[in-house]
């Protein structure tokens, strides 16, 4: 074993210690002492993440090798095999640098605002949560990862019930888990089937698995389903906008910004698995990125909610990441480790970036939402005055989720965007009309998601207050500290582009089967860092050329020119739901919005009143159907089921007696 | 020898483009029979915003001061991957054409959260119709782009131009006219021009590009207008290249066929805004997605060309 992966392992091993031992320690102290054990969960996982996370970072910079270690556990499944390749690695610093941070947040997020002993529940399964999905990326057979998938998908789900007064909560937790179990299903079936006539549940043996072409599409179809569910690509993510607002917001912070990626890491270690998957295969991947970005972004567009916002916008950006993997996939089926390695290192590049830009805005979101007392945008305005260092955090996480320069997430669909065009120039015809439909609907989710994050950082912090009753104040250091990484990493993968490649660059060498495909991306990254850097320093160079001629000039304040206007308030300010309606208009077909109608004016106009409340497409016409179809099927069970122990009792003993004739009739003596 | 060049092409961009919007201006008085203010004008404009004050409304923060430099900084930087002078740019690398449309992304969030900013509903409405309009032409301008980059095999404006110019690809001309008039529409709708927006006036019914900088005053007012005009520049520049190969060829023919390609472009938006009537608000979303259709169809005579 090389030092590296000696190095990464002894991280990697320390950091699960320290994550289960602090976790078992919140557990046990949190009815001794409740205070303690909050302090103790933070302290635990941050310093594992901190480990952690810089293994993975070495491992990711400088390799490592393949190695499965079997851990020999009497577990009736057998011995586990675990292990870690350069995709582990990769995803194994995604998740510590994300929970660090959410952990570092969520000290100060929940203090005086819930009981130290709830605060340690908290903590506890917000420790379990991190290791699981450390599970989940280096489980090396279907039985380890399914426990790791199913402890994850638990400790999520009691995250998602903390505030359980709230019915909110209560109903997002049980479709959450609903949605979870189905996925769950489905992957243990892709696991079945593929582990074919031996049995044997190591994903080594996956990949040789020789199946017929009809099982072969049913594993791609179990697969897209199974972890779809999880990473919630439309239509499957009826649960996401449900139940990442409901949870506290570092919770959501680490749901959206890492957990939905554990789907995304079963999809493309299953594509791998599947490889080479057929052309429709393809396209119906492309098809399901360009439907869940335009989709999420337009649901997104709708909401008053800042986290529901925020939520869609999470299966927006699972959709571009997609939209990645899929042009992996074309370059893949055409023959070109260039195209693909530029494909598949943009959704790996955008999985890492979502994680942190999303977490930022979790977290401003979660410090809005903490000094407010509500999600309502509507009823903010002006929190910018106040909430200086939020502020900054949300507009930086706004920047960078657009995918605007000089921040990480243009590096990422800059990538995509290469790589598009590349297909485009490159491939057949169809592989061409892929690569070109990546790049309209790149561009149309660009603009619309520009939309949507001026509409909910200028709403929200810019302005004159909506309302009289807020009395924000800025958050507790604690949360400030861990903005401030945030915007700090977002800025520096922004800055420095071929940092970012380079972080990807073995995950997605490997993914393509060109150890070295990607490092052609390296120098136009570097053309791309001289050009951002000269131009921030033009902006300096006009900054100072203005307040040179400002200086020693009149400069004065006054009030905002109402255009002749007497008396405007602040409620005459455009809202989230009138700064959208515009550009909703034209899609109204796809995202349905529940208007009452407004009251009719009288001559002389009192009171008016007109709501809207934003649906969602898929749930209301795909979800509700489909499970309301299912609960009336189900319906006959009810013959059997009455609640009664005596007939329960009876159908026993009928079983029993129907066993033996049927023993008896076989000839068993 | 960079920063030589990139000096080059800053003082190009920041002097022409206000000669740019001056002969627009000048065409639309002579085809309304008018004198008309001086071609100039935009330059004296400039110099005497830059010697005032400024007054700031009491609800703005430091996202409106910093605004105007940030808009002004990223169209500039947007000039820089661009090929000014013919066959060379002071950038230039792959992809650097996304970098081009994104840069000019970055100023228009600016604007409009400058323009929220202000808590005015006035400039509310002009972000909300921008945010709507751009969100609609985005495609369009990228799909242009993208079919630039497909035909001739290279993601870098520099070497796209110049294959184009030097060595144009045999599989016709069609789909390059078809993504031209994309861009043209895209190029009407990104700088506020009739029939999407009207640039001379704020009136309620053409709030959009010119409602969003209502509260600007002095310096940063002068800032943003030549952000505005390089703008439209930039956009008459890359449509000027798209149509025109000949304006590509290295050399001085090149760059008189591309400056003469400027005025042809100036003069028709002049004699355009002159003659067509500004487009009724919900009709400009159809007008915005035919764009987008024209430089799809565009990659569909592609496709057939390349077939045969």
């Amino acid at each position: 074993v090389t030092q590296p992966t000696a190095l990464f392992g002894v991280a990697l091993v320390t950091s699960s210690a320290l994550l289960a031992v602090g976790a078992a320690g919140c557990a046990a102290l949190s009815r001794v002492r409740p205070a303690w054990s909050a302090w103790l969960g933070t302290a635990a996982t941050t310093a594992a993440c901190a480990i952690g996370g810089a293994g993975a970072l070495q491992a990711v910079l400088r390799g490592t090798r393949d190695v499965t270690v079997r851990l020999a556990w009497r577990l009736p499944t057998g011995p586990s095999l675990v292990g870690v390749d350069a995709l582990s690695a990769f995803f194994l610093l995604c998740i510590f640098v994300v929970s660090g941070l959410a952990a570092l947040y969520g000290h100060g997020y929940l203090r005086g605002h819930e009981t130290p002993a709830r605060i340690a529940t908290a903590s506890a399964s917000f420790s379990v949560l991190v290791v699981s999905m450390v599970g989940v990326v280096v489980a090396r057979d279907g039985a380890t990862f399914l426990v790791a998938w199913e402890v994850m998908t638990v400790s999520s789900f009691l995250l998602v019930v903390f505030h359980d007064r709230r019915e909110e909560a209560r109903r997002a937790g049980i479709v959450y888990l609903a949605a979870s179990q189905m996925g769950a299903v489905l992957i243990l079936a892709l696991f079945v089937v593929l582990s074919g006539r031996g049995g044997s549940l190591a994903f080594a043996g996956f990949s040789e698995a020789r199946v017929g072409a009809a099982a072969h599409s049913a594993c791609f179809a179990f697969a897209l389903l199974g972890f779809g569910l999880k990473a919630g690509f439309f239509p499957l993510h009826v649960w996401l906008p449900a139940a990442h607002p409901a949870a506290p917001s570092h919770v959501s912070a680490l749901l959206s910004g890492v957990m939905i990626k554990m789907g995304i890491y079963g999809f493309v270690r299953a594509l791998g698995w599947l490889d080479p998957v057929p052309t429709w295969a393809a396209a119906l991947v492309v098809a399901v990125g360009i439907g869940s970005a335009i989709l999420g972004v337009l649901h997104a567009l709708a909401q008053h909610d800042l986290k529901r916002l925020l939520a869609y916008h999470s299966v927006e950006n699972v959709g571009i990441i997609v939209l990645g993997i899929g042009i992996g996939l074309v370059g893949r089926s055409e023959g070109s480790p260039a195209i693909a390695s530029l494909g598949f290192g943009a959704a790996l590049l955008h999985v890492l970036g979502h994680g942190l830009f999303k977490g930022l805005l979790f977290q401003s979101a979660g410090s809005v939402v903490r000094a407010t007392g509500t999600r309502d945008l509507d009823r903010m305005g002006g929190l910018g005055r106040s909430m200086p260092v939020t502020a900054t955090a949300f507009l930086v996480g706004s920047v960078a989720i657009c995918g605007l320069p000089p921040l990480n997430g243009f590096v990422s669909e800059w990538l995509l965007y290469v790589g598009a065009l590349r297909a485009g120039a490159g491939s057949a015809a169809g592989g061409s009309a892929l690569a070109v439909a990546v790049v309209a609907s790149l561009a149309l989710v660009g603009g619309l998601a520009a939309a949507c994050f001026v509409k909910a950082y200028g709403v929200v912090f810019l302005g004159t207050p909506r309302t009289d009753d807020l009395a924000p104040t800025e958050a507790p250091a604690s949360m400030k500290v861990a903005m401030g990484f945030g915007i700090a990493l977002c800025a520096l993968l922004g800055l420095w582009p071929e940092a970012g490649v380079r972080l990807v660059s073995r995950a997605a060498g490997d993914l393509c089967r060109d150890a070295s495909a990607l490092h052609a991306a390296i120098a136009p990254a570097r053309g791309l860092a001289r050009a951002t850097a000269v131009a921030i320093a033009l902006g300096g160079a006009i900054a100072w050329a203005r307040s040179r001629l400002l200086r020693g000039r009149e400069v004065r304040t006054d009030a905002t020119w109402g255009c002749g206007y007497a008396a405007p308030t602040a409620r005459m300010q455009y809202t989230g739901a009138s700064f959208a309606a515009p550009l909703l208009a034209p899609f109204s077909p796809l995202v349905p919005l529940h208007e009452t109608a407004p009251t009719k004016l009288e001559r002389f106009p009192t009171v008016a009143t007109d709501e809207s409340h934003p649906g969602d497409l898929a749930g209301e016409h795909v979800v509700e159907p489909l499970s309301r179809g299912i609960a009336a099927a189900l319906l006959w069970l009810r013959l059997v089921q009455y609640g009664r122990i005596q007939l329960y009792l009876a159908y026993v003993f009928v079983t029993l007696i129907a066993l033996v004739v049927w023993l008896v009739a076989r000839g068993v003596p | 020898v960079i920063a030589i060049r990139a000096a080059v092409d800053l003082a190009l961009v920041i002097g022409l483009a206000p000669l740019f919007a001056g002969i627009v201006v000048r065409t639309k008085a002579i085809c309304a029979g008018r004198r008309g203010p001086p071609i100039r004008q935009a330059y004296f404009d400039l110099a005497r915003l830059l010697r005032k004050g400024a007054v700031y409304s009491r609800t703005t923060t430091w996202i409106f001061r910093a605004s105007p430099v940030v808009v002004l900084a990223a169209t500039l930087a947007a000039a820089w991957v661009f090929p000014i002078r013919s066959g060379e740019a002071a950038f230039a690398f792959e992809g650097d054409l996304v970098l081009f449309a994104y840069l000019l992304g970055l100023a228009r969030f600016f604007t409009m959260s400058a323009a929220l900013d202000t808590g005015s509903s006035f400039e509310g409405m002009g972000a909300s119709r921008e945010a709507a309009f751009s969100a609609l032409a985005e495609p369009a301008v990228l799909l242009s782009l993208a079919v630039l980059a497909v035909h001739t095999h290279a993601i870098s404006f520099v070497d796209a131009f110049e294959t184009l110019a030097v060595a144009p690809p045999e599989s016709g001309r069609v789909a390059l006219w078809l993504a031209c008039a994309g861009f043209a529409v895209a190029l009407l709708a990104e700088n506020s021009r009739i029939p999407v927006d009207d640039p001379t006036t704020h009136l309620e019914l053409t709030m959009v590009h010119e409602v969003m900088v209502l509260d600007h005053g002095g310096p940063d007012l002068a800032l943003l207008l030549e952000a505005s005009m390089i703008k439209l520049l930039l956009f008459a520049a890359v449509f000027v290249r798209l149509a025109m190969p000949a304006a590509s060829r290295p050399g001085p023919v090149g760059g008189a066929a591309f400056l003469a390609g400027l005025l042809g472009v100036a003069a028709l938006l002049g004699l355009l805004e002159s003659v067509v009537a500004r487009l009724r608000l919900p009709r400009v979303p159809q007008f915005l997605v035919s764009a987008s259709v024209l430089s799809g169809l565009a990659f569909a005579v592609h496709w057939a060309a390349e077939v045969r």
